[in-house]
């Protein structure tokens, strides 16, 4: 054997090694980065699937949700896997020649008609799911009775089979959520004497509880995610969502997803849900306060008029 | 064809020869009034690799401050301008030139021409390119914008955004817009009037064709989006309430025609791309490419579609629900395209001889990385599901799986295949193939944690986040993940960066390439060919081999893979 030759077979057996170490290598990394991610201590919570749970909304949503988790990660092992396979099945080696193929009619109409199908069935899929996704169901016969039944004329506006829902408006403006509770809420919150509260809203459980949301400023989103999808607060518009919440004294955390300003990330939200006995004495009492921090307000304000302190608006 | 002109043919250079010296000289002066493609390619391409570098900083300091929760390194107001800048460069000044940098460069050499359509125009997209990119960083010497790169009115009217740097932000996207708008007609131009003899729509190479649609959507998208932006200037500054809905003026107007803009754009970002992987691929695979009419038409049909799917970013706003239903189905549609794109490449690969180069690692690592984009694409069609998604980190996951995949991979693939073209050596193997595991291993670590981010309720944009929600962990992986992949990218510029000094003599076809560019001689000259052969297949330069074994009965090793097993 010549010597260039004997050398070539002692390289080739080099690089095999280099090679086997460099595949064990990718393997250990692949196998730390796996670990590390399944013992992280809150991995898992939602690494799957959206929150639900809440209502039967974000229910329906996740349920949806998985639908076509399933469906996708069924494509994702058939397309990956033959893309590693081919690239790992068909590297070049001595002697081998490439297959000249340029294409194949029946095969290529065939994936088409594949992907097709396979959108079709999602589609179907997506409009079966979507009434319980967008059509409120009726308050239980535990929920909160003052629920009022006013049709309202509003096409957009989601309403349970027998009208009778709690409605609240949000209010969104830089960087803070407020919630006016009940009927007339939506034609002047001021005026109508309805109670409010901030950031954090209080709702009846068992009830069918139907927002309006606006917004005074800039573009904001309200998003519950155990309660539902999310909806833009859009100046000069009003959108309208709805949730429905069982499980008395849970406590749902949301915040504004739409960039509005530097205290984006500080516009959070909370969703407190009481008994309807409870909510009713939480409403009594929020009127009181209300109306006791007013009644200082005018005290307030009479004193420095009186002394001259505050200057009367004319206007 | 008489044989005659066989004889005439000139035999292309198949050994390696040292780099001959510039004829011009190499002063300043001379490349600031160039007007040759190739220079203005290479002009393109650093310049938007300087802005990929800023982009990327900027990213990795948003990562850094999202390390940890209730982090301060950062301020809301640097953390909003940050997110601004990076989403703005990244588009506006990387990913859609890059395309025109490759374009410039290889379009006129691919499809057999001498120069583009209009030389002058092509400086002048250059420049106003430049001047686009200086006139919005110049802001970070004052005050930049922080309304992000959609730059929603009313956040970014003149009451919640008073700053100039909002004003930064509407000059750069009319001056890379003319930019692109008169770079585009120049490659309309070009690829439609100049083309070799003999090269039909049929011959067209693939990446010419993706230039040609990327063209042809910048035509129809570019003017709306500069109309927006000089609404939004009006509205800003003259008195007008196109916006603002305090004097019946909308707010959704301007997403409607940002987004019509905007969804075309993400197809002008990756349609390039996809064409150079269907060069890349059949090279290295050493077979034709699978279906090259499905492909073509799949790249018209996608062109289509995208102008019809904007809705799919409004799926929050207040849309009709039987809008958003057209929307997830015109959506849906374009996935079908898509995916027959994808079908195709990995038969190109099946049953050829694959030659693992740099190169054919990061066309594959893009296929890998762009199924998992364009999967989680159908998830956010399904508008009851997008309502969940939507704006959150689960987005932010899919568009970097969709544009990293589809624009950073494929440039990069492109950078390690045409490099030894533009410069006459070839970039390192060795250190190319440790900045394509860094950068695989570092962007999955970074963006895929980011789907499990979102679907736990994290929103996007947010500074920071408290301790308690359950983030802490995955944000920590993407941050240690952002650094590896920052790092493999570094590795790539510097192994261009010396390379042009130090990498092995090219030749003029290191990898027995498909195309007219390998024809010539590497770097080309000036006027690019001397003399322009016939075209009679999609894969001229193997014809030119095939003929001559035949003329002189020297092996030119078209079908084996010998030359490449070492490289």
């Amino acid at each position: 054997m010549p010597r260039a030759l004997r050398s070539d077979a002692k390289n080739d057996v080099d690089r095999r090694h280099a090679r086997e170490i460099r595949r064990r290598l990718a393997l250990s990394v692949a196998m730390i980065l796996g670990a590390s991610l399944l013992l992280a201590p809150d991995a898992f919570a939602n690494f799957l699937t959206p929150k639900s749970g809440g209502s039967p909304n974000a229910d329906a949503i996740a349920s949806l949700y998985k639908i076509v988790l399933y469906i996708a990660a069924v494509v994702f092992a058939v397309v990956e896997g033959a893309l590693f396979y081919s690239v790992y099945k068909f590297r070049a080696k001595k002697g081998a020649v490439a297959a000249q193929i340029h294409g194949n009619t029946r095969l290529e109409i065939g994936w088409t008609v594949g992907a097709a199908v396979i959108l079709v069935i999602l589609t179907t899929i997506t409009f079966i799911k979507l009434p319980s996704i967008l059509n409120p169901p009726n308050s239980s016969a535990n929920g909160f009775a003052a629920s009022d039944g006013v049709l309202t004329a509003s096409t957009t506006e989601p309403s349970p089979p027998n009208g009778k829902k709690l409605v609240i408006c949000i209010t969104g403006r830089q960087f803070i959520w407020a919630y006016y509770y009940g009927a007339g809420c939506e034609t002047d919150p001021y005026s109508s004497k309805v109670p409010y509260s901030y950031q954090e809203m209080y709702v009846p459980a068992d009830t069918t509880i139907v927002l309006h949301i606006q917004s005074l400023d800039v573009i904001h989103s309200w998003w519950i995610p155990s309660l539902g999808g999310k909806v833009d607060a859009v100046p000069g518009y009003t959108t309208y969502t709805w949730f429905k919440a069982s499980k008395v004294g849970a406590l749902y955390h949301g915040q504004c997803a739409e960039l509005c300003g530097r205290l984006h990330a500080a516009m959070t939200a909370l969703v407190q849900v009481l008994t309807p006995a409870n909510y009713q004495q939480w409403l009594t009492q929020q009127e009181a306060l209300i109306s006791a921090q007013e009644q200082q307000v005018l005290t307030l304000r009479k004193e420095l008029l009186a002394t001259g302190n505050l200057t009367p608006d004319l206007s | 064809m008489s044989t005659s002109d066989t004889a005439l043919r000139p035999v292309p250079q198949v050994i390696a020869h040292e780099v001959t010296k510039p004829r011009q000289s190499k002063q300043w002066v001379d490349w600031v009034t160039t007007t040759d493609h190739k220079r203005i390619g290479i002009m393109y391409l650093v310049l938007t690799f300087v802005f990929f570098a800023l982009g990327g900083i900027e990213a990795l300091l948003m990562r850094l401050q999202l390390a940890v929760p209730n982090n301060t390194l950062l301020t809301p107001e640097h953390y909003n301008e940050l997110l601004t800048l990076h989403g703005t460069t990244m588009i506006f000044l990387f990913v859609v030139p890059v395309m025109a940098g490759f374009g410039n460069y290889f379009v006129p050499l691919m499809i057999g021409a001498r120069d583009m359509a209009f030389p002058r125009l092509n400086a002048l997209s250059f420049w106003l390119l430049a001047f686009g990119g200086v006139v919005f960083y110049f802001s970070l010497f004052w005050q930049p914008p922080e309304a992000g790169w959609w730059s929603y009115p009313p956040l970014s009217s003149i009451l919640y955004s008073p700053s100039g740097g909002q004003d930064a932000w509407i000059f750069l996207i009319h001056l890379t817009g003319i930019s692109s708008l008169v770079g585009a007609i120049n490659f309309y131009a070009t690829i439609v009037n100049m083309r070799a003899p003999g090269m039909g729509w049929g011959r067209l190479p693939l990446f010419v064709w993706s230039v040609l649609i990327y063209a042809i959507l910048l035509i129809i998208a570019l003017p709306v989006i500069g109309a927006a932006v000089t609404m939004l200037l009006a509205d800003r500054h003259f008195g007008t309430h196109f916006f603002d809905p305090t004097d019946h003026g909308s707010p959704l107007l301007w997403q409607h025609l940002f987004w019509f803009f905007g969804h075309p754009e993400v197809y002008i970002m990756i349609l390039p791309g996809f064409g150079m992987i269907s060069e890349i691929i059949p090279v290295f695979s050493r077979k034709p490419i699978f279906g090259y009419k499905a492909i073509a038409a799949a790249t018209c049909v996608i062109a289509f579609l995208a102008v019809l799917v904007w809705g799919h970013h409004m799926f929050a706003s207040p849309l009709p629900v039987v809008v958003m239903g057209f929307f997830m189905l015109s959506s849906f549609l374009i996935a079908i395209p898509t995916g027959v794109k994808i079908f195709n490449w990995i038969a190109t690969l099946w049953r050829g001889s694959i030659v693992m180069t740099t190169s054919l690692y990061f066309a594959i690592g893009f296929i890998a990385i762009f199924v998992i984009g364009g999967i989680t694409g159908v998830f956010l069609a399904v508008f009851p599901v997008d309502w969940q998604l939507n704006d959150t980190y689960f987005v932010v996951a899919h568009f970097h799986y969709v544009l990293m995949g589809g624009a950073v991979f494929t440039v990069f693939s492109g950078l390690y295949y045409w490099y030894p073209k533009m410069t006459g050596r070839l970039m390192s193997e060795t250190l190319g193939k440790w900045s394509f595991w860094l950068m695989f291993i570092g962007f999955n670590m970074t963006f895929f944690v980011q789907h499990a981010l979102g679907l736990s309720g994290m929103p996007r944009r947010v500074y920071t986040y408290p301790p308690d929600v359950g983030w802490s962990t995955y944000n920590l992986i993407s941050t240690i993940g952002s650094f590896i992949l920052g790092f493999g990218v570094v590795l790539t510029i510097v192994n261009a960066a010396r390379s042009v000094k130090k990498g092995a003599i090219s030749g003029p076809d290191p990898w027995k390439g498909n195309t007219l560019e390998w024809f010539t001689q590497s770097p080309p000259p000036v006027n690019n060919f001397d003399v322009i052969p016939r075209v009679r297949s999609v894969e001229p330069m193997r014809d030119i081999r095939r003929q001559i074994e035949r003329d002189t009965g020297v092996t030119q090793k078209t079908g084996g893979s010998e030359q490449f097993a070492r490289v």
